[in-house]
C-alpha cells in the first residue's frame, strides 16, 4: 500500500471536491487532447505489436526478445503507478516526512527480487509464477493455488487502480456525476482489454516503456523547476516547506501521520514489512522477467528498474516538499482532501497560475497521470489472464493437453472476462476504501506467494502439502484479517462505516499474515508424509542457477 | 534472438535427462556455484532487511533522535532515508559485480556442457 492508496481513500469520500478554483475544468480540452494523443499512440503500438504476436511465447512473454534496459523501463512503468506519482507527492505535501517512508519500502523491496527471485524464475519458468511454484510439485493442486492467488492479488490491485483512476480522472477533468465516473472506469477497462487482447505482452511492454519515459520526463521537468525556484538549495526548500505547512520542524520528522498511537505505530511496522516483502511476490512484476532472453538480462532489467524507480522516488521528494513550500496547505486540501492533486497543482503554480504556461504544464502532468493509470492496469490484466489461461485452463482443466492456439484463445477470453469484472467492480468500488484493496494485494503477495517461491527454489525438503498450506494459509489469513480490520468496518473511513464487525486493530495484516505464510509452509512440509521429489528438485535447482534448458 | 526456439513440447527437446541433472547437482562444480550464490545472497538479504527494519523502528520509536538537525534544515531522518536509497543502489551494483565475476562463468560452463552433451 502506498500513501496514494491511503489518500485515495479520502479521495473517494471527498469525491465532490474539485481542483481549486476549477482550474482543471478550464483546461479540460487541453488535458483531453493530450490524453487522446497518448491513447492513439498506444493503440498504434498495440496493433503493430498484435501483428507480430504469433505464438504463445509472443503473447505471454513478448517473444522474450526485449533487452535488459527495455524491460527495466517496462518494469518501472509497471511499478510506478499513479499511486506513486500523485499519491506519494501528495502525502509528502500534506504529511511531510511520513510520505517519504513509503518510497523507501517500495525501493528496498527490489533487492529481494534482485538477489533471490528474478534470475531463478527466469531460468526455470516459462510464462507464469505458477510455472515455478508447481515445478517440482503435483501440478494440478499447486497450479490451482498459484492461479487463485495470482488472480486475487491482481484483481485487488486492479480494483484499487480502477477505483483510484476513476476518482482521480474525475478530479482532474472536473467530472463529478456518478454517470461520468462510471463512464471513465468503463473507458479505462475497455482500453486495457484492447491493449492486452490485441497486443499481448509485446504491446503491453511497449506501452509500459512509453509511459515510463513520459513519467520520468514529467517528474524531471517539475523537479528541475522546483529546485530552480530555490536556487538548488535543498535546505531552503525544506525550511520553506516546514514553515508553509504550518507544522514547523515536525513536518520534516517522522510521525505526523503514523506516530499518533501505539496501534498506528504497529500498523506502520506491519505496512513496512508488507511493502518490503510484497514486491517480489507480485505476479504482474514477476512475469516481466520472462520477456528477456536470459537470466543475465533479467538481472540487468532489475538493476535498471532499481535505478529508475529510485531516481523517480527521489524526485517525488522534491515534488512533495516543493508543493508544500509553494502552495498553501488549504489550497491542496480544498482541491483534494488527501493531497492527490498536489503534483498537478504544483505544475500549475510553477508555470504560473492564470498563465498559459501554467495551463500547459498542468495539462501535461495530468495526461502523464492518465498514461500511468492505463499502463499499470494493462499489466495487471495481462498477469491475471495469463495465469488463468496457462495455469488453470491449460494445466488444470485441460490437464496439459491444450494446444497453443486454444491456450492463447483462453487468455484473450479471460482478459475480456477480467476486464468486464473489473469494470463492474471498479464502478461499484469507486467510492470505496481503495487502501484496503492494495494493502491486501501487497500483503497477500508477501504472505502467499513469496514464501512458496523461496521454499520452492531453495528448500530441498519442501513438498506439495507445504506449498498448498503456505499459499492458501497466507491468502486466507491476509484476506481474513483485512475483512475484520478497520479497513472494512467500524470507522468513518471504512468501506462499510455504518456497521462494525472489526476485531483486528491494524489496517495492514502483514505483521501477522506474512509470518503465518512462512510458518505454514514449514509446518505443512514437516507434517506431510509425502517424500519430496528429489529428481525434480535436482532439475529445478540446476536449471534455476545455470539456465540449462531455459525457455 | 538469443533464445533457443522453444519447441511446443512441455520441455525443450534438448533438456538433459534426470540422471544428468542429479549428477550435475551433486557435482563439486555445481556445489561451488550454489555456495557462491547462497553465501552472497542470503547474508546480504538478512542484512538489508535488518537495516531497513532498524530504520522503520527508529522512525516509529526514536522521533527525537530522527529529528536532530545535521545541517540547515536537513535532519537525521532525511539522511537515514537517503542512506537507504544509497545502500540499495550500492547493493544492486555489488551484486551485479559479484554475479558477473563469480556466478556467470560457472553457470555458463555447466550450461554449455549440459546442453552440448544432450
Amino acid at each position: 500500500m502506498s500513501p496514494a492508496q491511503h489518500t485515495l481513500t479520502a479521495t473517494g469520500r471527498a469525491s465532490h471536491t474539485l481542483l481549486a478554483a476549477g482550474e482543471a475544468s478550464e483546461h479540460r480540452t487541453l488535458i483531453i487532447t493530450l490524453f487522446a494523443v497518448f491513447v492513439a499512440a498506444t493503440l498504434v503500438i498495440t496493433v503493430w505489436a498484435g501483428r507480430q504476436t504469433k505464438d504463445a511465447a509472443d503473447f505471454y512473454a513478448g517473444g522474450r526478445q526485449f533487452t535488459g534496459f527495455q524491460n527495466g523501463l517496462a518494469v518501472s512503468g509497471d511499478y510506478m503507478s499513479a499511486a506513486s506519482f500523485l499519491g506519494i507527492a501528495g502525502a509528502i505535501a500534506l504529511f511531510g516526512y511520513d510520505g517519504f517512508l513509503y518510497s523507501i519500502g517500495f525501493l528496498v523491496a527490489w533487492l529481494v527480487a534482485l538477489l533471490l527471485v528474478a534470475e531463478p524464475l527466469r531460468n526455470s519458468g516459462r510464462y507464469t509464477m505458477g510455472d515455478v511454484l508447481a515445478y517440482r510439485m503435483r501440478q494440478r493442486p499447486v497450479r490451482t493455488a498459484a492461479g487463485a492467488s495470482t488472480i486475487v492479488v491482481s484483481i485487488f490491485y486492479l480494483l484499487a487502480q480502477m477505483a483510484g483512476a476513476g476518482v482521480l480522472v474525475s478530479l482532474l477533468l472536473g467530472i463529478t456525476s456518478d454517470g461520468g465516473k462510471i463512464g471513465i472506469v468503463a473507458l479505462v477497462g475497455v482500453l486495457m482489454i484492447v491493449y492486452v487482447t490485441i497486443g499481448g505482452m509485446k504491446g503491453t511492454t511497449w506501452v509500459q516503456m512509453v509511459k515510463a519515459v513520459l513519467l520520468i520526463i514529467g517528474a524531471l521537468l517539475l523537479t528541475f523547476l522546483v529546485l530552480l525556484k530555490f536556487d538548488f538549495n535543498i535546505s531552503d526548500l525544506l525550511g520553506k516547506a516546514a514553515d508553509n505547512s504550518g507544522k514547523g520542524s515536525a513536518f520534516l520528522e517522522p510521525g505526523l501521520k503514523y506516530g499518533a498511537t501505539g496501534t498506528t505505530k504497529l500498523d506502520f511496522l506491519s505496512l513496512g514489512i508488507a511493502l518490503v516483502l510484497g514486491t517480489a511476490g507480485l505476479p504482474h512484476i514477476l512475469i516481466r522477467f520472462y520477456t528477456v532472453p536470459t537470466a543475465k538480462a533479467a538481472r540487468k532489467s532489475v538493476i535498471w528498474a532499481i535505478g529508475l524507480i529510485g531516481a523517480f522516488y527521489l524526485m517525488t521528494l522534491a515534488l512533495g516538499f516543493g508543493a508544500a513550500a509553494l502552495i498553501k496547505p488549504d489550497e491542496i486540501i480544498a482541491s483534494n482532501k488527501a493531497g492527490n492533486t498536489a503534483a498537478p497543482l504544483l505544475a500549475l503554480h510553477l508555470g504560473g497560475v492564470d498563465s498559459d504556461w501554467g495551463a500547459i504544464l498542468l495539462a501535461t502532468i495530468s495526461a502523464v497521470a492518465f498514461a500511468t493509470i492505463l499502463a499499470v492496469v494493462a499489466g495487471l490484466t495481462l498477469a491475471s489472464s495469463s495465469s488463468f489461461a496457462h495455469d488453470i485452463y491449460a494445466n488444470v482443466i485441460k490437464k496439459g493437453q491444450a494446444g497453443e492456439k486454444q491456450e492463447i484463445g483462453a487468455a484473450r477470453w479471460a482478459t475480456v472476462g477480467i476486464g468486464a469484472v473489473s469494470i463492474v467492480l471498479g464502478a461499484l468500488a469507486r467510492d470505496l476504501n481503495v487502501a484496503g484493496l492494495v494493502a491486501l494485494a501487497f500483503a497477500v503477495a508477501a504472505s502467499a506467494n513469496l514464501p512458496t517461491i523461496l521454499y520452492s527454489l531453495f528448500w530441498k525438503r519442501f513438498t506439495t502439502t507445504g506449498a498448498l498450506w503456505s499459499i492458501y494459509g497466507g491468502l486466507v489469513t491476509a484476506v481474513g484479517l483485512v475483512l475484520f480490520s478497520p479497513v472494512v468496518s467500524g470507522k468513518p473511513t471504512s468501506m462499510f462505516p455504518d456497521v462494525d464487525f472489526h476485531w483486528f486493530p491494524l489496517e495492514n495484516p502483514g505483521l501477522i499474515s506474512i509470518p503465518v505464510g512462512f510458518l505454514l509452509g514449514i509446518v505443512g512440509t514437516l507434517l506431510s508424509k509425502e517424500t519430496p521429489d528429489e529428481d525434480k528438485y535436482a532439475e529445478l535447482e540446476v536449471r534455476s542457477l545455470t539456465g540449462t534448458g531455459a525457455h | 534472438m538469443a533464445t533457443e526456439t522453444p519447441p511446443p513440447a512441455k520441455h525443450p527437446a534438448s533438456l538433459p535427462s534426470t540422471e544428468e541433472f542429479t549428477e550435475v547437482q551433486q557435482s563439486a562444480e555445481f556445489g561451488e556455484l550454489r555456495r557462491a550464490h547462497r553465501s552472497f545472497a542470503f547474508p546480504l538479504t538478512i542484512a538489508f532487511i535488518a537495516w531497513y527494519l532498524l530504520y522503520v523502528l527508529l522512525s516509529n520509536y526514536a522521533g527525537g533522535f530522527m529529528g536532530t538537525k545535521v545541517a540547515g534544515n536537513i535532519n537525521v531522518a532525511l539522511v537515514l532515508g537517503l542512506a537507504q536509497f544509497l545502500t540499495t543502489f550500492l547493493i544492486a551494483w555489488w551484486y551485479a559485480r559479484h554475479a558477473a565475476a563469480k556466478l556467470d562463468p560457472k553457470a555458463e560452463a555447466i550450461k554449455s556442457r549440459m546442453e552440448g552433451g544432450a
